[in-house]
């Protein structure tokens, strides 16, 4: 069954990815000014393209486990997946920004200081730009194996996400701390070390 | 008291409120979920029956009134309040129902009463968030005697002339216009008239963050953000954020209730 998959995913190009990517945003856009996603659209976006791009990371952390669990081969939709998340984090600061906040300033740079959730938001979402921006194969064989160092800041960066959620909800309320879960979980398996393969007798 | 009620009025003159659809699907009722639209998905399962408000404590008259009984020679009008999510989200509500004070007349306050405690529904079969213990239930709520006294302290029945929806409180609910929202019990079937001060949820869940007063203040921030400006609902994608107003805008009604009070230790 997995071999079958692997084979199909062969086919399928990467850039795919990028050709879907903007559409969830799109959808969630034209329900906002549509009226579909409720009387208070802002927020409405705002947390669906949190939730998304936290998925998104979850994903691309999952690709390795897969592989290594399961015998699944997503690499190649690995780099394609991170970009997007990081974009749709990028979204979602945005829609804070200029839509949620109206660029009141003075309020919002307060809160990114003083406001703990916010704060470890921010810093999640900071965490992430140089991992974009050294995203293309020029900046991969450049930095080598500093490249692969760099690249560890998305575990506290979906740390920081998934905590960020948690944090912000009045109450502990189920769904983030699902997330959290996933979270601690699919890093956990990174440092579990892979069972050894039993010889096969027949 | 006719002429603060009026004064109230008048200064809510230039609200325009939100509409029907917009009061009636964005909520906070944790018993039917904490999602926004989970109540009005969830509510519709909640039983209004038969409703009996069970009154006591230091009363003349305690005892379980049904409706009727309770809204009987009451008059009922119409109150075009600003209700300020502690979210830091806002609408305007034209609420239709009676003063607290002269439902509190009807039973009798009785000399040393000093704070009023309040109850909501409990109906496990009907309401998700219950069967999940969300946060703990019953939601409890509470006022200072003068505030419930408080002409602008409402017991709302319904919205826009119609009976209130099951997900903003029905069939009978509290609405303090000057307090943050979760100070408006919903659809309460006990009222307590006691001495010292009432437990209230969000209060006992987390202290710090919620106090027992909980007037909507932009000088006091929530320990979580700054409550300095709101999203006002129904305003689509592009509307910008506005000001709170102190005490939600009723400060010349209310102020002298919290004389010497340091509002920022007594949140």
């Amino acid at each position: 069954m997995i071999d079958a998959l692997n084979t199909t995913l062969r086919k399928v190009p990467a850039w795919i990815t990028y050709l879907v990517a903007p559409l969830p945003a799109a959808f969630w856009l034209w329900q906002g000014a549509t009226g579909a996603s409720g009387p208070e659209p802002i927020k409405a976006l705002e947390h669906s393209l949190g939730e998304f791009a936290l998925q998104l990371l979850i994903a691309g952390l999952a690709i390795t486990p897969l592989r290594k669990w399961a015998g699944l081969n997503l690499l190649k939709f690995r780099r394609a997946v991170g970009v997007v998340a990081f974009f749709y984090v990028l979204l979602h600061f945005l829609t804070w920004l200029v839509l949620d906040m109206s660029l009141l300033w003075g309020q919002l740079l307060g809160d990114i200081v003083k406001r703990p959730y916010i704060t470890i938001g921010f810093i999640g979402f900071v965490l992430l730009i140089p991992l974009a921006v050294t995203s293309n194969t020029l900046s991969v064989r450049r930095l080598g194996a500093r490249w692969r160092k760099l690249h560890k800041l998305v575990y506290p960066a979906v740390l920081l996400g998934g905590l960020h959620w948690v944090w912000l909800a009045k109450g502990w309320q189920a769904e983030p701390l699902f997330y959290m879960g996933a979270i601690l979980g699919i890093l956990a398996l990174r440092v579990i070390p892979k069972p050894r393969k039993r010889a096969v007798t027949a | 008291a006719g002429a603060v009620a009026g004064r109230a009025q008048a200064a809510t003159g230039e609200l325009e409120p939100n509409s029907f659809e917009d009061i009636a699907s964005y909520n906070n009722y944790y018993e039917f979920g904490t999602g926004k639209n989970d109540p009005a998905a969830n509510a519709g399962a909640l039983d209004t029956s038969d409703w009996k408000i069970e009154i006591d404590g230091m009363v003349d008259r305690p005892g379980s009134y049904s409706l009727n009984d309770l809204t009987e020679g009451l008059t009922e009008e119409e109150r075009i309040y600003r209700f300020r999510c502690v979210e830091a989200w806002s609408m305007v509500v034209p609420w239709n129902g009676f003063e607290l004070a002269d439902l509190l007349a009807k039973a009798g306050v009785q000399e040393g009463a000093r704070y009023v405690a309040f109850e909501t529904v409990v109906q496990p079969e009907n309401m998700p968030g219950v069967k999940r213990n969300v946060i703990p239930f019953p939601y409890v709520e509470g006022l200072r005697l003068d505030e419930a006294l408080h002409p602008l302290t409402l017991m709302a029945t319904g919205i826009y002339g119609k009976p209130m929806p099951n997900q903003n409180g029905a069939p009978i609910r509290l609405v303090v216009p000057w307090k943050y929202g979760f100070k408006s019990i919903k659809s309460i079937v006990r009222i307590s008239l006691v001495t010292d001060e009432p437990p209230t949820t969000w209060n006992k869940l987390n202290a710090r963050e919620y106090g027992f007063y909980s007037n909507v203040n932009p000088q006091v921030s929530h320990p979580r953000w700054s409550q300095a400006s709101e999203r006002v609902i129904g305003g689509g994608l592009f509307a910008k954020r506005q000001d709170t107003l102190m005490f939600n805008g009723y400060e010349e009604d209310v102020a002298a209730l919290y004389d010497g009070m340091d509002l920022a230790k007594n949140y």
